[in-house]
């Protein structure tokens, strides 16, 4: 009796575990198939073109096997925790119904991941500088903090209310291009009107607002917020978040340019 | 010691990335919605797995690729510049002087290397990933993960290609930026319309962890070895390059899989059609 249990418990912890191997065997199958092409021209171009012998053999290895085991755990984590966090958020709030509440929590999340964001620091951190160049010893270093708060605040509010547009959007089911299509013309026609030298900062903050957390994060809550409304289709409705949290800071930062000319 | 050292650097910098989240998350779970998050243990198993895995992966860049491909993508302007003087002595033009003209020709190198690394990174970007998962779920698997990074990848290879092109040849970016945003525009007219969002996302998308710190490298070294180039503008302009062009991409390939399948329906419906009219015959 006992040793049958017994066996029964073994040969389920055996089958869970066969399965187990058998998915996290498949991820990393997967990781090495993503990771194989930079690999394999970094290589070629080494060899091949510099031929110069790899100095730290032992350090590449270890590298290129933290990045497989890295991405593996990533995107193992996405299907457990990412996606379906952004899609129950998604669902509860519109089950709740309360449009404020869904809003406030779209301008939060674009404004906190956005404010903290370590690229976006050193953006404005090299922004104030070049915008304090000129001034005496003491002024510079005010106005060159005052500037690179003043960048993040901007491309965080920016960000914010890209996600609350996005969220709107949603509920209203409008296509996207328009929004988007129109934003970029309004880009274009303020450029000539910015300073050059805040023209790349502008379009610089438009990349750094898509960090590798938020994107599926983001990605869940439209495509989840899309697919528990009638009427909408997740595809149509519940991509474009990103489009346009890359697309406002470029705006917003040009119309600082202008305003501080 | 210094591995353990990098690795805690790592994990405190993905950390502070999640923290703000977490924070926003809690905040409103708890204040607002009030309803227990369905199968906690697994979600916070998997945002550590996240956290962990993104710092590793990180990690493993700074220590094997990124090294060896910034140092490449500097250098291999220097291959065609030196071409560029050698060429010029040897064959007595008039540009034999300090100022020597670049010839686009001769940097075919950088531009081969330029699209490969666009495509290769693009591929290993974990953000186009998670999104490429995400449209093949939602589209019940019409749009392919694989097919949809394949032309977000040749987008960014082509782009920087381009760019690295553009920088040689010293045409003002705003130029290409304008004639690709009408690119754009036409073909969000033309384009199946499930496409039109994922296909303005996977442009945001690109500019991410892995893509741009070799992309930059590239602009940088050629902008430097090149006289009268900007590194800064150069290095940015590749970068705005790499987000536009998988949008044409990414609804090229739409249009030519709605195309496939049309002329690959049409030719189905031909033999059903063909087939009850001879047996009825």
């Amino acid at each position: 009796m006992q040793r049958t249990e017994c066996t029964g418990i073994t040969r389920v912890n055996r089958v869970d575990l066969e399965r187990a191997l058998k998915r996290c065997g498949e991820l990393l199958w997967q990781s090495v198939r993503d990771l194989l092409p930079i690999v394999l021209v970094v290589g070629a171009f080494q060899l091949l073109l510099f031929r110069q012998p790899l100095d730290d053999v032992a350090g590449l290895m270890l590298g290129l096997a933290l990045v497989v085991v890295g991405l593996t755990l990533f995107v193992a984590g996405l299907d457990m925790a990412l996606f379906p966090l952004g899609e129950a958020m998604a669902h509860a709030f519109a089950k709740k119904g309360n449009v404020a509440w869904l809003v406030a929590f779209a301008f939060a999340l674009g404004f906190g991941t956005t404010f903290a964001e370590p690229a976006l620091i050193a953006i404005a951190d090299k922004a104030g500088e070049l915008k304090a160049t000129g001034l005496d010893e003491e002024a510079r270093g005010l106005a060159r903090t005052r500037f690179a708060m003043t960048l993040r605040g901007v491309v965080a509010v920016a960000v914010g209310l890209a996600l609350v547009i996005g969220v709107i959007r949603i509920l209203k089911g409008w296509p996207v291009h328009y929004l988007i299509i129109g934003g970029y013309l309004l880009v274009m026609m303020l450029t000539p009107f910015v300073p050059r030298a805040m023209i790349g900062v502008a379009y610089d903050a438009g990349g750094v607002t898509t960090s590798t957390i938020t994107v599926p994060l983001t990605t869940a809550l439209g495509v989840g917020l899309a697919s528990s409304l009638r009427g909408r289709n997740p595809l149509l409705d519940g991509f474009g978040m990103i489009a346009l949290a890359s697309l406002t800071p470029i705006l917003f930062v040009l119309v600082l340019g202008v305003a501080w000319r | 010691m210094n591995a353990i050292a990098a690795t805690a650097d790592a994990l405190i910098a993905t950390l502070r990335d999640v923290l703000p989240i977490l924070a926003v998350i809690v905040f409103f779970q708890l204040a607002v919605l009030r309803r227990p998050i369905p199968r906690l243990a697994r979600v916070l198993w998997g945002s550590a797995l996240v956290v962990v895995g993104l710092s590793l992966f990180l990690m493993g860049l700074e220590l094997a690729l990124f090294p060896l491909g910034e140092a490449m993508a500097e250098q291999l302007a220097e291959i065609g510049r030196g071409l560029d003087v050698g060429g010029d002595a040897g064959a007595g033009d008039a540009g034999a002087g300090d100022e020597v003209v670049p010839d686009w020709r001769n940097y075919y190198w950088t531009y081969l290397f330029a699209f490969t690394i666009g495509v290769s990174t693009t591929l290993a970007e974990p953000a186009l990933i998670a999104v490429g998962m995400k449209a093949e779920e939602v589209s019940g698997g019409s749009i392919r993960s694989w097919g949809l990074r394949l032309a977000v990848a040749f987008g960014v290879g082509f782009a920087v290609s381009l760019g690295t092109l553009r920088i040689v040849l010293g045409i003002p970016l705003p130029y290409v930026v304008l004639s690709g945003y009408l690119v754009v525009v036409v073909q969000t007219y033309l384009a199946p319309k499930e496409i039109i969002p994922l296909a303005y996302d996977s442009g945001g998308v690109t500019t991410s962890t892995v893509t741009v710190p070799l992309v930059a490298a590239l602009g940088l070294g050629l902008a430097t070895q090149i006289p009268g180039r900007d590194p800064m503008v150069d290095g940015f302009g590749l970068i705005a390059l790499a987000s536009l062009f998988p949008i044409m991409t990414v609804m090229g390939y739409a249009q030519f899989a709605g195309w496939w399948n049309r002329w690959r329906d049409t030719r189905k419906l031909g033999d059903q059609n063909e087939e009850p009219s001879c047996t009825s015959s």
